[in-house]
């Protein structure tokens, strides 16, 4: 089934061609012509299926863009504290990955996105009522919520069997969600990785995500949101090795209008290939714990 | 989203709190929302024939689902049982009443701030924590007979030294005295806990999802919400540079039965069981799905540098049909800044941290009791 060009690339898709190339077999290439794939386009293939039918989704997945540093244009840059860090922080360049280039925030939601990065390195616990105003909590070693989990340059694998929930379960501070299938009930509190339910699209998985932590970012520039989003993610399969991704993401008391996301997740295929630990809660401590040791 | 009221009990309390923290199970750190009404149809039942264990459609056996675990029979064999490995009906509810008058506020040989402690974490409990097995064993380990974890060989110089650190962190803790995060046990961190094997009950969380697809079996527990991925696919273990939290997990199936062995564990104190040797010790676990409604869970231990002999345990799993939530601990960690602060409070106060020598050590290691 030929697919259409979906969303805006990223600058994973030179990567995407230079790993088609590498493991696609003799007789996908063929198929693709003696031209090598154009980025954007995909050749046809057949899709694989689980007993049930539906696409099967199954392996471990990583995204190649850039967009945990800042989900819209970013251009290389020194990453903070140089003076310790030098080049090893810096930061690489990116495009975009929003439909249309910039996230619609309304004019007076801004300034927070301003004071969230600038105080992006900085955490004080000091106050459990303030406990979460200071500082991404990706430097905390905070679960990430979605969409960000998808993108954070971690793997995640996806199970899919026969149960009436789907797996999602990330290499990033040991983040699962379970996708609950054809479910009924609304989200009973706020999750860190949100409350997400699934269904099937024709061959598209469409989960929807509310009941997120309103205290998740989108990314290291300090892109947020309130207690009220919504994330409507889709998960397509375009080639044996690759999963279009696109999230719409609504909060009415942040933007002027819904606004979408999309990028490819690329198939690890290492042939050892497994999810690591990324506990990291020990490389932060000191930093929000620091200041209440014993002197 | 409800914040925990540790803080709300008064000074003496709070130390006692913190003595159930570490030595008894654990208070809430979960942010766990009230059980809602269940909007879905119940789980799908698993496609059984008649007499045949249920199978995916790719033939390995099926042990998808939501399962618990809780008991309160203990890991070992308690003196109140005797030399009997298995009860009567009548000594069945004897046993069953005292296990869980032990365990709930029902309680009232402490004092009072033993009550309000025992109160607080009555909060929490899981109902099914309160009730034996259903076959009356008086305790989950089967083997050695007597039901009792073999005897510790003698620890080295260097493993006695680790014991001791262990020991007196642990007394400054139970003391409200931590000198620093790096004190507190993978727990209460928010690292691991019973997620981490083998799979033992606690207070609350005692639940389970299996996921499968071809290749995989993948278990998500409650505790912690991490997910042990299982690969069957025969491939080696990682590296052994490479060591985890959690140890690194190969499956198989056996018949029925699913085979788990993990190894590379890290060496930190409390990662592995039993501040058991990570470099010796050994889990195996086996998961078998013995009826549409429960799976036998048993596991072996085995670490030459630790026990004179392995030991074995079983415990069944129940499904049900509650879902499971997001448990977390990092996030909102208002306790692990209240107890260094009350640590600091204290110092200036001029109190001293406890001899560790002067009292036993309780708790360590970071496994739940």
């Amino acid at each position: 089934m030929r697919r259409p060009i979906v969303g805006v690339m990223g600058v994973g898709t030179v990567a995407a061609v230079l790993l088609w190339l590498a493991f696609a077999p003799t007789s996908v290439q063929a198929q693709a012509g003696a031209q090598p794939p154009s980025p954007g386009s995909w050749a046809r293939f057949t899709v694989p299926r689980t007993t049930d039918g539906h696409p099967n989704l199954n392996g471990i997945w990583q995204a190649l863009v850039t967009a945990n540093f800042n989900l819209e244009d970013h251009e290389a840059q020194a990453g903070p504290y140089t003076e310790l860090m030098g080049a090893y922080a810096g930061e690489p360049a990116g495009q975009s990955i929003v439909e249309g280039g910039v996230i619609p925030y309304k004019p007076e939601a801004l300034a927070r996105r301003k004071q969230n990065f600038e105080n992006r390195m900085k955490a004080d616990l000091s106050n459990d009522e303030r406990w979460h105003d200071l500082g991404d909590p990706e430097m905390k070693c905070y679960m990430p919520g979605i969409p960000r989990a998808t993108y954070m340059g971690f793997p995640f694998q996806i199970v899919q069997g026969t149960a009436d929930a789907i797996l999602f379960t990330y290499e990033f501070a040991s983040a699962s969600r379970v996708v609950r299938m054809n479910f009924k009930q609304e989200a009973p509190g706020d999750f860190w990785m949100g409350w997400s339910r699934g269904r099937w699209e024709g061959d598209t998985l469409v989960v929807d995500v509310t009941g997120q932590r309103k205290e998740t970012w989108f990314d290291r520039s300090g892109n947020y949101h309130s207690e009220a989003l919504r994330v409507v993610e889709r998960y397509t399969l375009v080639s044996p090795y690759h999963l279009m991704y696109e999230a719409t993401i609504e909060d009415p008391n942040v933007y002027s209008r819904p606004w979408k996301i999309s990028f490819p997740l690329y198939r690890r295929m290492e042939k050892n290939i497994q999810l690591l630990e990324y506990k990291c809660q020990p490389f932060t401590e000191e930093l929000l714990y620091g200041r209440f040791r014993k002197k | 989203m409800t914040r925990r009221s540790l803080m709300s009990l008064g000074g003496l309390s709070v130390s006692i709190a913190l003595v159930s923290l570490w030595a008894v199970p654990v208070m809430g750190q979960a942010q766990k929302p009230a059980a809602p009404t269940r909007a879905a149809a119940p789980a799908a039942k698993p496609a059984t024939r008649a007499g045949a264990p249920a199978k995916t459609p790719w033939g390995d056996p099926d042990l998808q689902g939501i399962w618990n675990f809780a008991t309160s029979t203990p890991l070992e064999r308690p003196a109140i049982a005797g030399e009997k490995a298995v009860l009567s009906e009548q000594e069945a509810e004897e046993f069953a009443e005292k296990l869980a008058f032990d365990l709930t506020r029902d309680r009232r040989d402490g004092g009072n701030a033993a009550d309000v402690a025992r109160a607080y974490n009555e909060h929490w409990m899981d109902a099914r924590r309160l009730e034996i097995l259903a076959d009356k064993r008086t305790s989950l380990i089967v083997d050695p007979p007597d039901g009792r974890i073999p005897p510790r060989v003698p620890l080295t110089p260097e493993r006695k030294q680790a014991a001791q650190q262990l020991a007196a962190r642990a007394a400054r803790f139970n003391a409200g005295m931590p000198e620093s995060h790096e004190e507190f046990t993978p727990p209460v961190r928010g690292i691991i806990r019973t997620d981490r094997p083998p799979y033992l009950g606690t207070i609350y969380n005692n639940t389970a999802q299996i996921f499968q697809s071809p290749g995989y079996v993948v278990i998500l527990q409650e505790m912690i919400h991490s997910s042990r991925v299982i690969p069957l696919d025969g491939r080696p273990h990682i590296g052994s540079n490479l060591k985890q939290w959690l140890g690194d997990t190969r499956g198989r199936f056996e018949g029925t039965t699913l085979v788990v062995e993990t190894t590379n564990f890290r060496k930190d104190l409390g990662a592995v069981y039993g501040n058991a040797n990570p470099e010796t010790f050994k889990i195996v676990e086996r998961f078998t799905r013995v009826s549409p409604d429960a799976l036998n869970y048993e596991f072996t231990i085995s670490d030459p540098n630790t026990w004179t002999k392995p030991w074995t345990a079983m415990v069944p799993w129940t499904r049900i049909t509650e879902q499971l939530y997001e448990y977390t601990t990092h996030e909102d960690n208002y306790d692990l800044v209240h107890l260094l602060v009350g640590a600091r409070v204290r110092e200036a106060r001029g109190e001293k941290p406890p001899d560790p020598s002067s009292r036993p050590a309780g708790g360590g290691g970071g496994d739940d009791r």
